[in-house]
C-alpha cells in the first residue's frame, strides 16, 4: 500500500524525514527545505540518485551522511543516466525475484548546474527512453558549490563570479535557459514548477510526478543567501518573491501538451515589478546604478512577455 | 564447493563467430541483468546482436540504450549499484568519453563487464586497432584482460562476471578485442550450453547494493582524512584479482578443457629472444617463432592477456631468463621514458641481478598491419642491440620514415 | 578519524542512515531564535508549523503530548538562519544575539 502524502501540519510531523540535522549546507539554504517537502511526498521505497553539487557535498561529508534513504552519487552530470540504471535495474530484478519490492520510487536530484547545463544531455536522453523516474533541480540559480559561477539557469542582470557587474557589464546579459518548458516539450507525462515557500502545492506536484508513469520532471527554486548575498532569514520570502515577480512561474505540464497555471501564480492580479526582487539582494545591487536602466527596463520588458505567453498556454486571459 | 564435470561434446554448440558475436554470445548466457551501451564501431555489433536476442525474447535483460558513452558507464553504476549484474560495450572514443566514470565504477566497486574492440583515438579519426584506448584507461583501476580470438573472448567474457563479482575482488573488468582483426574476424567458437554457463556464474550476489530496508550512502565526499584509506582498499582488491582469476580459470577448464591464464608462454623455455605481445599480434608473433626456430634461432613468445592487474612476478619470471626481450605494443605515451608495455616490463624487470635486454617496438598504430616481416625487422634490430648491449628505450617500426 | 583502511566499510559507503546527526553545527550560530508562546498558533490549536515546516535545519520541535503542546529548538543543530523568525505569521519568534 502506498502511504500517503504529507500536505497538512498534522501528517508531516508523523512522517518519516528523509534528511537528518548535522548536514552542512549554508545556513538558511533552502535546499535541505527542498529536499524536506519531496520526503513529505514519498509514497514507499524510494532511491535517491544525485549530482555532484553543493546538496551532495553538503550533505555527505565523510564519515556522515544526513540521508535516511537509500542514496547514491557518481558525478556532476549523469544523475540522470545513473538513474536509468538504477530503475531499470530494480525493474528486471523484480521480475527475476531477486527483489523485494514491488516498487521502488526512483529520484534523481541535481543543481540547476548539474540540470540546465552540464547534465542536460544526459537529462534528454533519460526522457526520451521514458524511464519511470523523477527528475528533480534544485535551482539556486548559479554554480554556488564551486563559488557562485554563471549557469543556465543565471537570471539576466544577475552577479556571479562569471558574470561580474562591472563598468560595461551589468551581470549576465543573457536570459534564463527555459528548462521546464525544454523538458516539457520532451512530451513526458508530468512537468511542475514548485518553490519552498508554497509547500502544500509543491508536495502535491512532486506526489503526482512520482504516480505518473515514466519520467516526471520537477524545477524547485532553492535560494542561496551565500550566493545571492541575501539575508539568511529570507530565502523562503525570496522563493515566494520569485513566484511573484515572475522569474519562477508555478505550473504544471501534462504530456507535454496541457498547460495548467497554479494557484500562486494564477491568483496574481498581475506581476510585481523585478526591482521589488532584486533589492533584496546584493547580487543585484549594481543594477541600481542609472546607467543600467535601459537593460532594466529590457529584462522587465521580457519577464512581462514571457509571462503573457504562459498565461496564453495556460489558457488565462 | 559444487564437482564440476566437463561439458560432454554432444552439448557443445559450434558456430562461426566474430569476436563480437561471440562476446554477445557469451553475454546472453550470463544472464546480464542491464546492459547499457551506445554504439561505436568496431563494437557496435555486439550491441546490435544483443539488442536482436532482446528483440526476439531470448533475454531477460533491460537493454538501456543510452544517448551517450558517457551515460552508458553512469547507468551501468547506477545498475551495478542495486545488486544488478550488469554489462556494457565501447571502443575508442566512446571509451574516452566514459573516462570520469571508469573512475567512478571502480572506486565505487561496481562489478561491471566492459568489452571493449579495441581501436585508435582520435585525431585524426580512425576506425581501426590499436591499444590506445586501453592504455588510456590504464589506471583508471579496471582490470584489463587483452584477449586473441574469438573463442577467449567467449570465455573470458562469461570469466569476467565471475572475477569481477567476485567477493574478494568487486571491480570491473575490461574484456578487450583487436578491433577488426578479431571483432569483425569469423572464427570457429565453441560454446557451452545456457544450463552450464549458468550454474558456473551463478546469480550475481551483491554486497553493500542500495536498499530501501538498509539505506546507505554511496559515493560520498572523502576528504583528506579519509580519502586515502579507500584508494588502499582498492588497490588490495586488484591484487586480489591473480588468485581469483587462477581459480576462476581452473573451474572454467574443467568445464571446457580451456585455458588462457594471464598470460599465454610459446617456446619460452630456452628462448634467447621473447616476443612480449598482447592480443592478435600473438598469433603473428608464434607463427614468426615457429619459422625463425626452424632457421635455429631461439625465439619464444609470451603473448600477455592480463595487464590489469600486471602478472609481475609472474611476468619476470617467464622472460627473465632471456637474452632479450622484444616487446611489440599497440600503443605511446607521448613524451614517457618508453611505451606503456615496456614501463611495465623494465619495471618488472628492474629488482633481477641478470637481466634482459628490453627492446620496445611500437607498431600498428591506427590499424597499420603488423605483418611477420615487421616481426623479423624486430627481431633483427634486437639482435644488433644485443651485439652491443644497448637498445633505445623505444622506437616505432612499420611507419615510413 | 583514526580507523585503518580494513576498519570502514568499503569505496566510502556509509552504512549507518543519518549519521550527521553526530556532527553539531550549532557552533555555527552567531543568533538564536526565542520562541514566545502566548500568540504561537501551533500551541494555541496545533496549527501552523511554518517555522517546522520551513527550518533547513531540521531543528524546530513541536511536540504533542496528551493534548497539550510544547515547542523548542535544538540548538545543537540550528545554524541561527532566522527563517523560522521571518515567516511566522504571529510574530512570535525573536533572533537574539548569541
Amino acid at each position: 500500500m502506498a502511504e500517503p502524502a504529507a500536505v497538512r501540519l498534522k501528517d508531516m510531523l508523523q512522517k518519516d524525514q528523509i534528511l537528518s540535522a548535522g548536514h552542512r549546507m549554508c545556513a538558511g539554504c533552502a535546499a535541505p527545505t527542498v529536499v524536506k517537502l519531496m520526503g513529505m511526498a514519498l509514497r514507499g521505497p524510494t532511491i535517491v540518485c544525485e549530482a555532484t553539487g553543493c546538496l551532495e557535498v553538503a550533505t555527505t561529508i565523510y564519515p556522515f551522511t544526513a540521508w535516511k534513504i537509500p542514496w547514491i552519487h557518481v558525478a556532476f552530470e549523469n544523475a540522470a543516466a545513473v538513474a536509468s540504471g538504477v530503475a531499470e535495474a530494480m525493474t528486471v530484478m523484480r521480475e527475476k525475484g531477486r527483489s523485494e519490492y514491488e516498487h521502488v520510487d526512483v529520484i534523481a536530484v541535481g543543481g540547476d548546474g548539474g540540470t540546465f547545463d552540464i547534465g542536460f544531455g544526459a537529462l534528454s536522453g533519460a526522457l526520451e527512453r521514458g524511464h519511470d523516474m523523477v527528475y528533480m533541480v534544485y535551482d539556486n540559480g548559479a554554480y554556488q558549490n564551486t563559488g557562485i559561477q554563471r549557469s543556465g539557469a543565471t537570471l539576466p542582470g544577475q552577479e556571479t563570479t562569471t558574470s561580474w557587474a562591472g563598468k560595461v557589464e551589468p551581470g549576465k546579459r543573457q536570459r534564463k535557459k527555459p528548462l521546464a518548458e525544454i523538458v516539457a516539450a520532451h512530451k513526458i507525462p508530468y512537468v511542475a514548477t514548485v518553490d519552498p515557500y508554497h509547500y502544500r502545492d509543491f508536495v502535491q506536484k512532486f506526489r503526482r510526478a512520482l504516480e505518473v508513469e515514466g519520467p516526471a520532471f520537477i524545477h524547485a527554486y532553492s535560494p542561496c543567501p551565500r550566493g545571492w548575498r541575501s539575508d539568511t532569514s529570507k530565502s523562503i520570502e525570496l522563493s515566494k518573491l520569485a513566484v511573484e515577480v515572475g522569474i519562477h512561474p508555478l505550473f504544471e505540464v501534462i504530456d507535454g501538451e496541457e498547460w495548467i497555471m497554479s494557484s500562486p501564480s494564477k491568483n496574481l492580479k498581475e506581476l510585481k515589478p523585478l526591482e521589488e526582487y532584486w533589492a533584496f539582494q546584493g547580487q543585484f545591487r549594481h543594477l541600481k546604478d542609472p546607467k543600467w536602466d535601459d537593460f532594466k527596463n529590457q529584462v522587465q520588458d521580457q519577464m512581462n512577455h514571457d509571462w503573457e505567453l504562459l498565461k496564453k498556454r495556460c489558457g488565462i486571459e | 564447493m559444487t564437482t564440476v564435470e566437463r561439458v560432454p561434446k554432444d552439448k557443445i554448440t559450434v558456430e562461426g563467430l566474430t569476436g563480437d558475436a561471440a562476446i554477445a554470445h557469451a553475454l546472453k548466457q550470463s544472464d546480464v541483468d542491464v546492459l547499457a551501451a551506445y554504439p561505436i564501431t568496431p563494437q557496435t555489433i555486439i550491441v546490435e546482436d544483443f539488442q536482436r536476442f532482446a528483440a526476439d525474447g531470448e533475454v531477460h535483460t533491460k537493454v538501456i540504450p543510452v544517448e551517450s558513452e558517457h551515460s552508458a558507464m553512469s547507468a551501468c553504476v547506477g545498475a551495478s549499484a542495486v545488486g544488478a549484474r550488469v554489462a556494457t560495450a565501447s571502443a575508442s572514443a566512446g571509451l574516452a568519453l566514459m573516462w570520469e566514470i571508469l573512475y567512478c565504477a571502480a572506486s565505487m566497486r561496481m562489478p561491471i563487464v566492459f568489452t571493449v574492440a579495441n581501436r585508435a583515438l582520435s585525431a585524426p579519426i580512425n576506425i581501426h586497432n590499436d591499444h590506445s584506448d586501453g592504455m588510456g584507461m590504464r589506471d583508471s583501476g579496471f582490470i584489463q584482460l587483452y584477449c586473441q580470438s574469438s573463442q577467449e573472448a567467449y570465455d573470458t567474457t562469461l570469466m569476467a562476471f565471475k572475477l569481477a563479482e567476485d567477493h574478494d575482488v568487486l571491480l570491473p573488468v575490461m574484456v578487450g578485442i583487436d578491433g577488426f582483426i578479431v571483432s569483425h574476424n569469423v572464427e570457429r567458437v565453441e560454446m557451452l550450453p545456457d544450463e552450464a554457463v549458468q550454474k558456473f556464474l551463478g546469480v550475481r550476489v551483491p554486497v553493500q547494493p542500495l536498499d530501501p530496508k538498509n539505506p546507505i550512502t554511496m559515493g560520498p565526499l572523502a576528504l583528506t582524512d579519509y580519502y586515502f584509506e579507500f584508494k588502499e582498499q582498492q588497490d588490495r582488491a586488484m591484487w586480489n584479482v591473480p588468485k581469483a582469476y587462477k581459480r576462476i580459470e581452473a573451474e572454467f577448464k574443467k568445464l571446457t578443457g580451456r585455458s588462457h591464464g594471464m598470460f599465454e608462454e610459446y617456446k619460452t623455455k630456452d628462448a634467447d629472444i621473447i616476443i612480449l605481445a598482447m592480443s592478435s599480434m600473438g598469433g603473428t608473433a608464434k607463427a614468426v617463432a615457429d619459422v625463425l626456430r626452424e632457421k635455429g634461432e631461439k625465439i619464444g613468445v609470451v603473448r600477455l592477456k592480463m595487464f590489469r592487474p600486471f602478472p609481475t612476478k609472474e611476468i619476470t619470471k617467464a622472460v627473465g631468463g632471456a637474452k632479450a626481450v622484444m616487446i611489440f605494443e599497440k600503443a605511446m605515451s607521448f613524451g614517457a621514458v618508453t611505451s606503456p608495455l615496456a614501463l611495465e616490463v623494465k619495471s618488472a624487470l628492474y629488482d633481477l641481478e641478470k637481466k634482459p635486454l628490453v627492446v620496445d617496438f611500437v607498431v600498428g598504430l591506427g590499424g597499420r598491419d603488423v605483418p611477420p616481416e615487421t616481426f623479423v625487422e624486430g627481431i633483427e634490430k634486437t639482435k644488433k642491440y644485443l651485439e652491443k648491449g644497448k637498445a633505445p628505450m623505444y622506437e616505432t617500426l612499420g611507419v615510413r620514415k | 578519524m583514526s580507523e585503518k583502511f580494513d576498519e570502514i566499510p568499503m569505496a566510502g559507503n556509509i552504512i549507518e542512515p543519518g549519521n550527521a546527526m553526530k556532527y553539531k553545527t550549532g557552533g555555527w550560530r552567531a543568533q538564536r531564535p526565542v520562541h514566545n508562546p502566548e500568540n504561537c498558533l501551533w500551541i494555541k490549536n496545533g496549527t501552523c508549523g511554518r517555522c517546522w515546516i520551513f527550518c533547513p535545519d531540521m531543528s524546530v520541535r513541536l511536540v504533542e503530548k496528551d493534548n497539550s503542546r510544547s515547542y523548542e529548538y535544538d540548538y545543537d543543530y540550528c545554524k541561527g538562519c532566522g527563517i523560522c523568525a521571518n515567516e511566522c505569521p504571529t510574530d512570535s519568534i525573536t533572533m537574539e544575539s548569541e
